[in-house]
C-alpha cells in the first residue's frame, strides 16, 4: 500500500473509512503518463482521480497550478469544487482550488492567468481559451497532472476533440504532464484510454467494483400503450404510484420537448401535491440550479429529466430511474440506471416505460442488453477537421509557429494520429487564406508566413474575434412559440429560428404534440392560433441523436422472429400475430417491402431496421429513385424500424427500386441540395472559423448566419467543389444525422434478398407509421402533377381558360 | 418547339402570341425578342457596402448563366431587360472583368436593350440601348406597371403565387397588363395576395407560376 501523508491517513481514520481498491491502483500509478479508471458514478471516482494530487501537493511546496481537472460540464466542475474544498479544509491541506467557467469574472479570469491556484477546475472551452493566450507558456509553468472526468462523454463529441488537442499543446508546454481519466461504463474502455493518452504512450485501465447487478424491470401498467407517439401519457398513474413509493425518483426522456410533456401530464395528475422538478438543457440557469439545489437538500421526490442529468452531478438518495421510452442505446440505459443508489451493495432500480407499442419490442431487447452486459457502441471515427482548425486558429492566436512542429503535437492526439501531413496542410491553408474561391476576400485572409517560414495571424487584432468564437457547441437559435392572445401565458416551445424563417402566415406545423397555423413574428416570438388541420403543411427534416443502436436492432429482429411471445404483454403479442398472419415478418439479412394502396394513394413501407436517421435517409433516396422510374412520389415518414413512402403510382419492381449503384449516386446528388448538408456546412463552417457567429459589439442572429452560410455554401460547391469544407459536411453528414453507412451495412447484409409483398391493405406493423409525426412532403413530379391538376380544375371552374387563347 | 418553349405557356395578349417560359422569362417568337426583368446584378456587391456583410459574388455568375442558356436555346435577335439590371449604379459601375465580359459577349451581335428601373435609372456604360420605355407593336415595355396601362409589359415586383402550398415566381396577366416575375437569382418576392398586386391587377387575373413547367391559374388573391 502506498504510503498516505499523515494528514490524509488520518482524514480516513478519523471517519473510519479505507482507500478502496481503485483509489490504491490510482496512487500506485501516479507516475504513469497516462491512466484510465472506469467507476460507477458515486462511488469514490473523484477522489481517486485527485488523491495523488493532494498527496503530492501535502508538504506545501508546490508552486502554482498543479492539476487541471476538465468537465464537460460547468455544473460539474462548481459540484466537484465544492466536494473537493471540503475535504481539503479538513485535512488541514495548504491547497488553493478554484474553479474557472464561462460564469466566472473577466477580473477573477485575469487574475487566474497571471497566479494560478493549485487546483483548477474548468470545461475544454474554457481550457481552449486560456490555451490561446501569449502568456499559457507562464499560467501552465509547473502543471503536472490532468484530469479529465466523464472521458466517455467528451470521447465521443468534437469537445473532446478540442480538449484533446488543447492537452496537446499544453503536453509542449509541459512535459511531464501525465493525464487521468474518469470514465463510466462504457463498450470499448481501450477506444477511450487512446483517445486521452497522448499518442502512442500506453494507457492501463483499471476498474472499480461495479458493484451488484442492476435491477431492471418494465412498468406493469394496467392500459396498452399507444400505437405511435413519444409521450407516455398513458403511463403517469403508474408512473405517479412510483414515485409515492419511493423517496427520489429520476424520470429519464429522450428529448426535452417529451420532457416538457410529461411534466405537464405529470402535474395535471399530480393531486397530492408531491414535489416534482423538471431539468432540461433548454431551461434558463437560475430555473436549473433552483432544481438542482432542492435536489440536493432532498426536497423532491421526482425530477423529469434529459440527456441533461446523464453526467456525474450527485444527486444524493436516488432509490430509482424511470426511462419514459425506449433507451434507443443500451449504454446510456446503463449509465442511466447507474444514477440509482450511489451505495456499495445495493441494486441499482430502474424501470423502462414504452411509449408506443412497437416500443414494447424495444425495451424488452433493451432490458435484455442490459442484464447481458451487451453494450452497443459504434467505433470513434477521426478527429474532424473543422476542430482542427479552430486549434490551428487558436495556436496562431497564441504566437508564431511551425508548421512541423504544429503538426508533431496534434499527431500526438489520439483521435488525430492518422492525419496526414497532406491534410494537415490544406487545414492550414484554409486557415491561412479561406481556399481557392475566397481567396480574394480580405476577411478570410488570416495567416501570413514569416521569411523564416513560421506563420502568424497577419492582423493580430484577429485574436480577439477568434477567441469570441471559440468552441465547439452548436446552439441552436430559438423562437418562442406562443398562441396569439395569451401573451404572458405559457410558450408552447421552442423552434428553430432557422425554421421559423421559412414560415409563411398560414403555414401549419406541429409543435408540443399539436397543429398549429402560423400567425406572425411579434417580438421575436412566433405568434400561432390552433388549427383543427389533420396534417400538418410543414414538415422538417429532423435528425435525432436517438436512433436505434445496430446491436439493439438486432435483438429486436431476433425478437419479432421468435414462434410466440411469452414475454411480452397480450396486447403486443396479438399485434405482432396478426402482422404475421397479414404479411411477414421482418428478417435479419434480409429486406420486407410491403406494398399496399390506402386512402387514395399508393404506399410501400421497407422495413430496413436501421435506426430512425438511416431510414429517413433511405425514404430520401428512395422518393428520388421513384421520381426517375416516373412513380410520382409524394412524401414519406421514417422510424427506427421503417420507412413508409406513398404517391401517385404502385411499386412493381422492388429490385429496380433499391438498386444499390442508383442509390449511391442519387445519395450524391440528393446531399448536395439538402437542408441536412447545409445544416451540417453551417457547423463545420463555424468551428472552422468560416462564419463568425460572434462579432464585436453584435451578434449574428442564426437568421443571418443561416442566410450567408447557405450562399456560401451554393457558392462552394459551384466554384470550388472540393472545398475543405465541403469534404468536412460530407463526412460528417454521411455519418451523423444522414448516417448512410447504415443504409450500406443494410445492404450488404441483404444483398439480394429483397422481398416485395403486394397487400390489399395497410399492414398492423405500417399501420403507426401513419401516425408518426415529422412527414417530409417531396417536391418533384408528384407534386407538379397534382399542381397541374388543380391548376386545370380551376383554370375551367373560374372560366378564365379562355381568357388568353 | 424546344425543350424550354415546350416548358412555356404560349397565350395571346394584344394580338401578339407570346410565350411564359418556366425560367422566369417572357419569350415572343414572331420578333425573335426576348424579355427578362430583374436581374438585380451585383446584388451582393451591394450587400457588401451598404451592411459590411460581405457575401460572394456568384449570384451574379448564376444569373447570367441562366441568361445565357437561354440566349443559347432561343437565339433571340433582341433582349429587353425590363429595369432593375443592376442592383444600383455603382452595381453597373463594378461589376468584376469576367461578368462583365459575358454579359458583353451576349450583347453581341444584338438588339439589347436596358429599360430602366428604380434601382438603376442611368444607362449602365456597357453598350446597348438605354430607354425609360420601349414600344413594340402594339405593347409597351416599362419597369412599373401604371394603372392605366394597355398592353403594358413590366417587372418591378418580383411576383410569386401559390399553388398547393407551394410558392414560386410567377408572371401575373389580365386584360391589360402583364408582370413578370424577377429572373436574377436571390431576389426574394411579393406574393400575388399582397395589397400592392391585389389593387393593380382586376378580378379576372391570372398567375402563370414558374419552374420545371408553367402552370397558368387563377390568381390567388
Amino acid at each position: 500500500m502506498e504510503t498516505l501523508p499523515p494528514q490524509i491517513m488520518s482524514w480516513f481514520s478519523s471517519r473510519g473509512w479505507s482507500v478502496h481498491p481503485h483509489q490504491q491502483d490510482m496512487l500506485r500509478r501516479k507516475d504513469d503518463p497516462a491512466t484510465l479508471l472506469i467507476a460507477p458514478t458515486g462511488g469514490g471516482k473523484t477522489m481517486a482521480g485527485f488523491l495523488p494530487t493532494l498527496c503530492e501537493l501535502a508538504d506545501g511546496r508546490h508552486d502554482g497550478l498543479h492539476t487541471l481537472y476538465v468537465s464537460p460540464l460547468k455544473a460539474l466542475a462548481t459540484d466537484i469544487k465544492r466536494n473537493l474544498t471540503g475535504p481539503v479544509a479538513e485535512m488541514g491541506l495548504p491547497i488553493r482550488i478554484e474553479d474557472r467557467t464561462g460564469d466566472t469574472s473577466s477580473a477573477r479570469k485575469r487574475r487566474q492567468r497571471a497566479d494560478p491556484p493549485h487546483i483548477l477546475l474548468t470545461t475544454p472551452e474554457s481550457l481552449a481559451l486560456m490555451v490561446s493566450y501569449e502568456d499559457a507558456a507562464r499560467t501552465f509553468k509547473g502543471l503536472q497532472r490532468v484530469i479529465v472526468d466523464e472521458v466517455h462523454a467528451l470521447a465521443e463529441s468534437k469537445r473532446g476533440d478540442q480538449l484533446m488537442l488543447a492537452l496537446s499543446r499544453l503536453q509542449a508546454l509541459c512535459p511531464d504532464l501525465r493525464r487521468v481519466g474518469l470514465s463510466a461504463t462504457v463498450d470499448d474502455p481501450a477506444a477511450i484510454a487512446n483517445r486521452l493518452a497522448r499518442h502512442p504512450d500506453p494507457c492501463p485501465i483499471y476498474m472499480a467494483d461495479p458493484g451488484p447487478a442492476p435491477d431492471i424491470r418494465m412498468l406493469d401498467v394496467a392500459e396498452a400503450p399507444p400505437w405511435a407517439g413519444g409521450g407516455a401519457a398513458y403511463s403517469i398513474p403508474a408512473v405517479l404510484e412510483q414515485i409515492r413509493a419511493h423517496r427520489t425518483t429520476l424520470i429519464f426522456h429522450n428529448t426535452r420537448a417529451q420532457a416538457e410533456i410529461f411534466f405537464h401530464n405529470l402535474w395535471l395528475a399530480n393531486d397530492e401535491g408531491l414535489p416534482i422538478g423538471i431539468h432540461h438543457g433548454s431551461l434558463d440557469r437560475v430555473q436549473r440550479e433552483r432544481v438542482e439545489g432542492a435536489m440536493v437538500r432532498g426536497e423532491l421526490r421526482a425530477v423529469v429529466c434529459t440527456g441533461s442529468l446523464d453526467l456525474g452531478i450527485d444527486w444524493g438518495d436516488v432509490d430509482l430511474v424511470i426511462q419514459i421510452g425506449a433507451p434507443k442505446n443500451v449504454k446510456r440505459l446503463v449509465q442511466r440506471i447507474g444514477r440509482a443508489n450511489h451505495r456499495y451493495n445495493a441494486p441499482s432500480k430502474a424501470l423502462l416505460v414504452p411509449a408506443n407499442r412497437f416500443e414494447v419490442v424495444e425495451c424488452r431487447a433493451a432490458l435484455e442488453a442490459a442484464l447481458a452486459g451487451d453494450l452497443d457502441g459504434d467505433p470513434l471515427p477521426p478527429g474532424p477537421r473543422d476542430v482542427l482548425c479552430q486549434h490551428i486558429l487558436i495556436a496562431a492566436c497564441a504566437g508564431a509557429f511551425a508548421a512541423d512542429d504544429l503538426y508533431a503535437e496534434i499527431t500526438s492526439a489520439g483521435a488525430y494520429a492518422g492525419l496526414t501531413r497532406p491534410e494537415f496542410d490544406a487545414c492550414l491553408e484554409f486557415c491561412a487564406t479561406g481556399g481557392y474561391a475566397l481567396r480574394a476576400y480580405d476577411q478570410w485572409q488570416r495567416l501570413v508566413q514569416h521569411p523564416d517560414g513560421r506563420w502568424q495571424l497577419r492582423d493580430p487584432r484577429a485574436a480577439a474575434r477568434i477567441r469570441m468564437n471559440l468552441g465547439t457547441i452548436q446552439d441552436t437559435d430559438t423562437l418562442k412559440v406562443r398562441l396569439r392572445r395569451s401573451r404572458g401565458g405559457k410558450p408552447l416551445g421552442e423552434i428553430e429560428e432557422g425554421f421559423a424563417a421559412t414560415l409563411t402566415p398560414g403555414d401549419t406545423f406541429l409543435i408540443a404534440g399539436q397543429i398549429v397555423r402560423y400567425e406572425g413574428l411579434r417580438d421575436m416570438t412566433v405568434e400561432v392560433t390552433r388549427n383543427a388541420a389533420r396534417k400538418p403543411k410543414v414538415a422538417t427534416f429532423n435528425g435525432t441523436k436517438f436512433a436505434t443502436s445496430t446491436q439493439l436492432s438486432e435483438r429486436i429482429l431476433r425478437i419479432l422472429n421468435q414462434d410466440h411471445w411469452p414475454d411480452l404483454p397480450d396486447h403486443t403479442a396479438e399485434w405482432l400475430t396478426l402482422h404475421r398472419e397479414v404479411s411477414q415478418m421482418p428478417r435479419a439479412g434480409r429486406l420486407l417491402v410491403e406494398s399496399f394502396p390506402h386512402d387514395g394513394r399508393e404506399y410501400i413501407c421497407a422495413y430496413g431496421f436501421a435506426g430512425r436517421n438511416a431510414q429517413q435517409t433511405l425514404g430520401l433516396l428512395l422518393t428520388k429513385r421513384m421520381e426517375e422510374l416516373g412513380l410520382d412520389p409524394l412524401g414519406f415518414v421514417a422510424s427506427d424500424y421503417a420507412t413508409l413512402i406513398w404517391g401517385l403510382e404502385p411499386v412493381q419492381d422492388a429490385d429496380a427500386l433499391l438498386d444499390r449503384t442508383a442509390l449511391r449516386e442519387g445519395l450524391e446528388g440528393w446531399l448536395a441540395e439538402n437542408a441536412v448538408m447545409k445544416r451540417a456546412f453551417r457547423g463545420a463552417a463555424t468551428i472552422a472559423g468560416l462564419i463568425e457567429r460572434n462579432l464585436p459589439g453584435q451578434r449574428k442572429s442564426g437568421r443571418q448566419a443561416t442566410f450567408s452560410s447557405d450562399i456560401l455554401y451554393d457558392t462552394l460547391r459551384k466554384y470550388d467543389p472540393d472545398h475543405l469544407l465541403l469534404d468536412i459536411t460530407r463526412e460528417e453528414a454521411l455519418r451523423g444525422l444522414v448516417d448512410f453507412g447504415r443504409i450500406e451495412d443494410m445492404m450488404d447484409r441483404v444483398g439480394d434478398r429483397i422481398d416485395l409483398l403486394r397487400l390489399h391493405r395497410i399492414s398492423p406493423l405500417a399501420a403507426p407509421l401513419l401516425l408518426e409525426v415529422g412527414k417530409i412532403p417531396i417536391k418533384g413530379a408528384g407534386v407538379e402533377r397534382l399542381m397541374a391538376q388543380e391548376a386545370e380544375t380551376l383554370m375551367r371552374a373560374s372560366g378564365l381558360a379562355d381568357l388568353a387563347q | 418547339m424546344n425543350t424550354t418553349s415546350s416548358a412555356g405557356y404560349a397565350f395571346s395578349f394584344h394580338g401578339a402570341a407570346l410565350c411564359a417560359l418556366g425560367a422566369r422569362a417572357l419569350w415572343w417568337p414572331q420578333e425573335t425578342t426576348l424579355i427578362a426583368s430583374d436581374l438585380h446584378l451585383g446584388k451582393s456587391e451591394r450587400v457588401a457596402r451598404r451592411t459590411g456583410v460581405s457575401l460572394p459574388p456568384y449570384e451574379t455568375r448564376d444569373t447570367l448563366d441562366r441568361l445565357e442558356g437561354l440566349i443559347a436555346e432561343l437565339s433571340p435577335k433582341r433582349v429587353i431587360c425590363l429595369g432593375d439590371s443592376f442592383d444600383d449604379d455603382r452595381a453597373a459601375n463594378s461589376l468584376g472583368p469576367q461578368d462583365k465580359a459575358r454579359l458583353s459577349a451576349l450583347m453581341q451581335g444584338r438588339h439589347w436593350i436596358w429599360v430602366e428601373g428604380n434601382h438603376d435609372p442611368t444607362p449602365p456604360p456597357l453598350g446597348g440601348e438605354a430607354v425609360a420605355q420601349f414600344s413594340l407593336g402594339s405593347l409597351i415595355f416599362r419597369h412599373i406597371a401604371t394603372p392605366q396601362g394597355v398592353g403594358e409589359i413590366s417587372g418591378h415586383y418580383h411576383p410569386k403565387a401559390s399553388l398547393r402550398g407551394q410558392s414560386r415566381p410567377a408572371f401575373l396577366m389580365d386584360r391589360n397588363r402583364l408582370i413578370l416575375p424577377a429572373f436574377g437569382t436571390y431576389t426574394g418576392g411579393l406574393r400575388s395576395t399582397d395589397p400592392a398586386l391585389t389593387a393593380l391587377m382586376e378580378k379576372q387575373a391570372l398567375a402563370i407560376l414558374t419552374g420545371a413547367r408553367a402552370l397558368p391559374c387563377p390568381m390567388p388573391r
